[in-house]
């Protein structure tokens, strides 16, 4: 048996996906409150789930390559087009800020009874169909900057893999301990409890949050 | 009354199972886990049912349509729909599935959806221009250690920061 399996298959599909949206409704990222509230900097639940996955998984790929169990090329790293991408994380960041999702929490949205969710499916359709039209006039701005094919953080600062991991699982413990000091500034991260009352009756909650920072 | 719902997992403890799922991903297909393609997708077999020359002359969407079995016939869209089951199974199991209008706090119905529609518009060209989302470029891309992943991220968390805070009024 080779590693990776390359199984591009339904099962396989549905599998990942199953898990993928398990985790992340449990995350709580079903809910654009609980989402943009990343941003205000109240609740740091985006960061802290975001920062520990991608340690977790990083660790677990340089396991598996460093052991020869797969070979060095075997996943897929993107190239970077500095550009483009810079400016791709400008909007979808903005994107979630004003609309509340990303494009897989979204779907989270929608299928835990969320109606916005929807409508942020509509726009991002909107939104894919403009850069489809656009794509012509844009294309040297698309393609500029092209770094070097799959180039990683080990190649751009020229340090072994485990130095990286090393430094990230470093930043993952200071933003923890940074993101809970917030979180207890503005009153504790968003509970299930709160985030499933009707939208449309956090008067209440919101002059408790209030009330909390002026405390 | 509804029942009351239970708990989220911790962060550490759902990042932890999302890193788990995002490895398992990579060593069963060699790629991780997105999004944003499914809707790239789904605009293009829009785009054919509605304005079928239109988007076959597109240069961006064309070569979609001529996949073989169309566009929506590919791995992510299994994978966005067991997306959509398991965060269902999650919510329903867990007390959490309301059907209800959430967003902007703040604001009255019709504009929720505004913002909803507009975030979505800005955020389907966003992930256009990245090739990738928050999954695809930022969570799938950081587990490799791709230059392109933290660049990304950098603009995402900047960006969410400062477009959050003017927008702190509608959402808090």
């Amino acid at each position: 048996m080779t590693l990776p399996l390359l199984d591009d298959g339904v099962a396989s599909g549905l599998l990942c996906g199953l898990l993928f949206g398990y985790v992340l409704e449990h995350a709580g990222f079903g809910s654009p409150r609980k989402l943009t509230a990343q941003f205000r900097l109240s609740d740091w639940s985006v960061f802290k789930v975001m920062f520990t996955a991608i340690v977790v998984a990083a660790i677990g790929l340089y396991g598996v390559t460093a052991t020869e169990l797969v070979a060095a090329d075997g996943f897929y790293i993107p190239t970077t087009f500095f550009w483009a991408m810079l400016a791709g994380g400008i909007l979808v960041g903005a994107g979630m800020a004003v609309g509340g999702y990303c494009p897989g929490t979204s779907a989270v949205g929608l299928a835990t009874g969320r109606l916005d969710g929807l409508f942020f499916i509509i726009g991002m359709i909107l939104g894919t169909a403009v850069f489809a039209a656009v794509f012509e006039p844009i294309a040297g701005f698309y393609y500029a900057a092209e770094g070097p094919e799959a180039q990683t953080l080990s190649a751009l600062f020229g340090i072994p893999t485990w130095a990286v991991l090393g430094f990230l699982i470093v930043i993952a413990v200071l933003g923890f301990r940074l993101g809970t000091r917030f979180e207890r500034r503005f009153g504790g991260a968003l509970t299930a409890g709160q985030l499933n009352d009707d939208g449309d009756k956090t008067t209440g909650g919101s002059v408790e949050t209030s009330n909390v920072r002026t405390g | 009354m509804f029942s009351e719902p239970r708990p989220f997992w911790s962060p550490l403890a759902a990042g932890i199972g999302l890193g788990l799922v995002l490895l398992l991903t990579f060593l069963l297909t060699g790629h991780g886990l997105g999004a944003s393609g499914f809707f790239t997708r789904l605009t293009a077999w829009f785009g054919g049912e509605i304005a079928r020359p239109a988007t076959e002359a597109n240069i961006y969407l064309g070569p979609f349509l001529k996949a073989a079995g169309g566009p929506l016939a590919t791995w992510i869209t299994w994978e966005v729909i067991g997306v959509m089951l398991g965060a269902l199974v999650a919510a329903v199991t867990s007390g959490r599935f309301r059907v209800k209008l959430d967003g902007a706090t703040r604001l009255s119905g019709s504009r929720r959806i505004a913002c909803a529609i507009a975030g979505g518009l800005l955020t389907g060209v966003g992930a256009r221009l990245a090739r990738g989302c928050t999954s695809g470029i930022g969570l799938s891309g950081g587990a490799t250690l791709g230059v392109a992943a933290f660049l990304f991220l950098i603009g995402f968390f900047v960006s969410g920061v400062a477009i959050g805070w003017l927008a702190r009024r509608i959402w808090a």
